[in-house]
């Protein structure tokens, strides 16, 4: 048995899904859970080669349901457990996953966005924002990383299971197509070079000893008699979830201390708009852009403070408006104008970015 | 001057030649189909639905009314179409993933209900269109994207046996039969008993059909033969397995 996938650091050349797969491995994820569903197939590929080498395992299920229960059942056992999905295969882990937020159950998923509704593409788009942030029959108590590059794939692959543990919120990683299989170059690293230590995991089911006797039994549950009782419960799983967000909350930006004109967009659509923003500050005009890496729970504060001297906002994202609600929420009352650069289901480019901006001068 | 090749007049002329792979069985299915719909006569009142897999390849192939669904959710859609109109003639074309992995739950409880519709699912040992990954069906030993050192039993059990599972499950009535793309003439005697049975009223009826994916399996035509005529029967019995009247075997 190979004991680290990787020692110090390396440069690699590799698609995401195969950056992904290393990231689980370096983060000792111990098993995962999957289903194959483009554009995420490559995650399951390449962890089914790699896992044996290092002692980890891996179950393909039935379908996304079995998939999203498996890895709760993986995680309750107190193994770092995870698995990806996208597009409907997203949809059918919504029930597992509420499951997860209400039973402070750490799981990790990575979702590699596809077109959408329905089956629609199996290639890219930013349409399941809301599904991954808000999915469900509660109040979206979960955190979601919206990476943008194969390096952050990297990162906040290891990052997800260590605030998962750490804050027993569920993590999902949300990618997309494009970076899923785009192939780009990366640092890999062991976590520990870097002074990341692994949070330790604990089991909440199969401790050791006579329950009842030597223990208290382990009694989960997700189920509640009255109202008075079930408010109680979410209003304190709201309360422990706010406390975690100023913990948690990223966000980027560029140029935006002397800018009009602020671009708002995720994901990899950060990378249009930054490169948008270096064109249009090349020639004079005055452009400044701000990411949300963690799109939930979002960094409406700093958002708020640039709208208080931007003259625009333009929302750029590649869904009709499921980023733009975000928002528009978080800036609530915000007098700043706002407009949207909509393309579901469909990449954005910096060159018509800057061809947008300026129509609009 | 282009001969057009003899096809069976429920295909749809336009959209030919089909989209699947050089070699794929799924076209011989579906003529083994299309030409039992022409001998029923009954291209009028088909409603034909296609699964996501490379199934969904045949959403526009016949000159019928056509639905595609969601991965696995053929068999309820179906299902909903015949309980609102009685009087068509309803079809779920589905792959192995498909019918036994994500929709085995509709397989089962619509053998369980009897309902009278036509199930055809296509067993290629794997999942085709997402790349070759392990299917139910997967033989033991079987190298997929997902069991890359081959399907240990151990682990991931045996091939599902589908008929023999829908047989057990259906009541009197049903029709269930295992037919290959290597006898396309008794797999269409099969699909044409199935079609009657849903004619008749009778109940619930299932034909899966051996069939290739030289794509994934990265088989030449020779060894793809020799794997659907040698390899798939080992595991998976061809012939009738349960009709109306007859006790199943
Ligand atoms: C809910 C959901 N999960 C996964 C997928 C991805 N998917 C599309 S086709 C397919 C496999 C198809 O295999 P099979 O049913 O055997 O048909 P084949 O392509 O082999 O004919 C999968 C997993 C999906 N579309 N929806
Ligand atoms: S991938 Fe396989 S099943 Fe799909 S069309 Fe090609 S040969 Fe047929
Ligand atoms: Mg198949």
């Amino acid at each position: 048995m190979l004991e680290k996938p990787i020692g110090g650091e390396k440069r690699v050349f590799m698609t995401g899904n195969e950056v992904v797969a290393w990231a689980a491995l370096a983060a000792e994820a111990d098993i995962m859970y999957g289903y194959p569903i483009t554009p995420q197939n490559e995650v399951m590929h390449y962890w089914t080669r790699l896992a044996p080498k290092y002692g980890r395992s891996f179950l393909q299920t039935e379908d996304e349901i079995s998939a999203g229960f498996t890895t709760c059942g993986g995680v309750l056992s107190g193994k770092r457990a995870f698995t990806a999905t996208a597009g409907p295969g997203n949809i059918l882990m919504q029930e597992s996953m509420t499951m997860a937020e209400m039973m402070r159950i750490p799981t990790v998923l990575v979702v590699q966005q596809r077109g959408g509704p329905s089956t629609a593409t199996v290639i890219y788009s930013q349409q399941e924002v809301t599904m991954t942030c808000f999915g469900g029959n509660g109040e979206g108590l979960r955190i979601v990383y919206s990476t943008c590059s194969h390096q952050e794939l990297y990162d906040y692959t290891i990052k997800a299971f260590n605030v998962a543990w750490k804050y027993r919120f569920p993590v999902f990683v949300l990618g997309d197509g494009y970076q899923a299989k785009m192939r780009e170059s990366l640092k890999m690293y062991d976590p520990a070079t870097k002074g990341i230590k692994m949070v330790e995991t604990q089991p909440s089911l199969g401790l050791a000893g006579v329950p009842g006797v030597d223990r208290e039994p382990s009694h989960l549950r997700n189920t509640y008699n009255t109202e008075e009782e079930l408010c109680e419960v979410v209003t304190n799983l709201v309360k422990e979830y706010n406390k975690v967000v100023p913990e948690v909350v990223e966000y980027e930006t560029f140029e935006t201390e002397v800018a009009e004109i602020v671009l708002l967009g995720h994901g990899i659509v950060t990378r249009a708009a930054q490169a948008a923003v270096k064109t249009l500050r090349e020639q004079g005009i005055k452009v400044g852009h701000f990411r949300p890496i963690t799109i939930h729970p979002f960094a409406a504060d700093e958002l708020r403070a640039i709208c208080k001297h931007a003259k625009k906002l333009i929302v750029i994202e590649s869904a009709q408006g499921q980023f733009e609600r975000i928002v528009k929420e978080a800036i609530y009352g915000e007098s700043v104008p706002m407009e949207s650069y909509f393309k579901p289901g469909q990449g954005v480019t910096g060159e018509e970015i800057v061809e947008y901006v300026k129509k609009g001068l | 001057m282009s001969v057009v090749p003899n096809m069976p007049k429920s295909w749809r002329e336009e959209t030919k030649p089909h989209k699947f792979c050089p070699g794929c069985g799924h076209g011989l299915v579906l003529k083994a189909l299309g030409e039992a719909i022409d001998e029923l006569a009954i291209q009028e009142k088909v409603v034909f639905g296609c699964d996501i897999g490379c199934s969904l390849l045949s959403w526009d192939f016949f000159n019928c009314d056509s639905v595609q669904t969601h991965h696995g959710r053929t068999t309820p859609v179906v299902t909903g179409v015949k309980r609102a109109r009685p009087d068509r003639i309803c079809i779920a074309y589905m792959g192995d993933g498909g019918g036994y992995a994500i929709g085995a739950q509709h397989l089962v409880n619509a053998a369980a209900r009897n309902e009278r519709i036509t199930a055809i699912l296509v067993n290629n040992c794997n999942y085709g269109m997402t790349g070759g990954q392990m299917a139910p069906t997967t033989l033991p030993g079987m190298k997929t994207q997902t069991s890359p050192y081959g399907r240990d039993t151990d682990s991931m059990g045996y091939p599902t046996q589908g008929p023999e599972m829908v047989a057990a499950i259906a009541r009197e009535g049903a029709y269930v039969a295992r037919g290959t793309v290597a006898n396309v003439r008794q797999l269409k005697r099969y699909i044409k008993s199935a079609l009657q049975n849903q004619i008749d009223g009778n109940g619930f009826s299932f034909v899966e059909a051996l069939s290739g994916c030289p794509t994934n399996w990265s088989t030449n035509a020779q060894k793809t033969w020799e794997f659907i005529e040698k390899e798939m029967p080992q595991y998976f019995k061809v012939g009738e397995i349960k009709t109306p009247g007859k006790k199943g075997e």
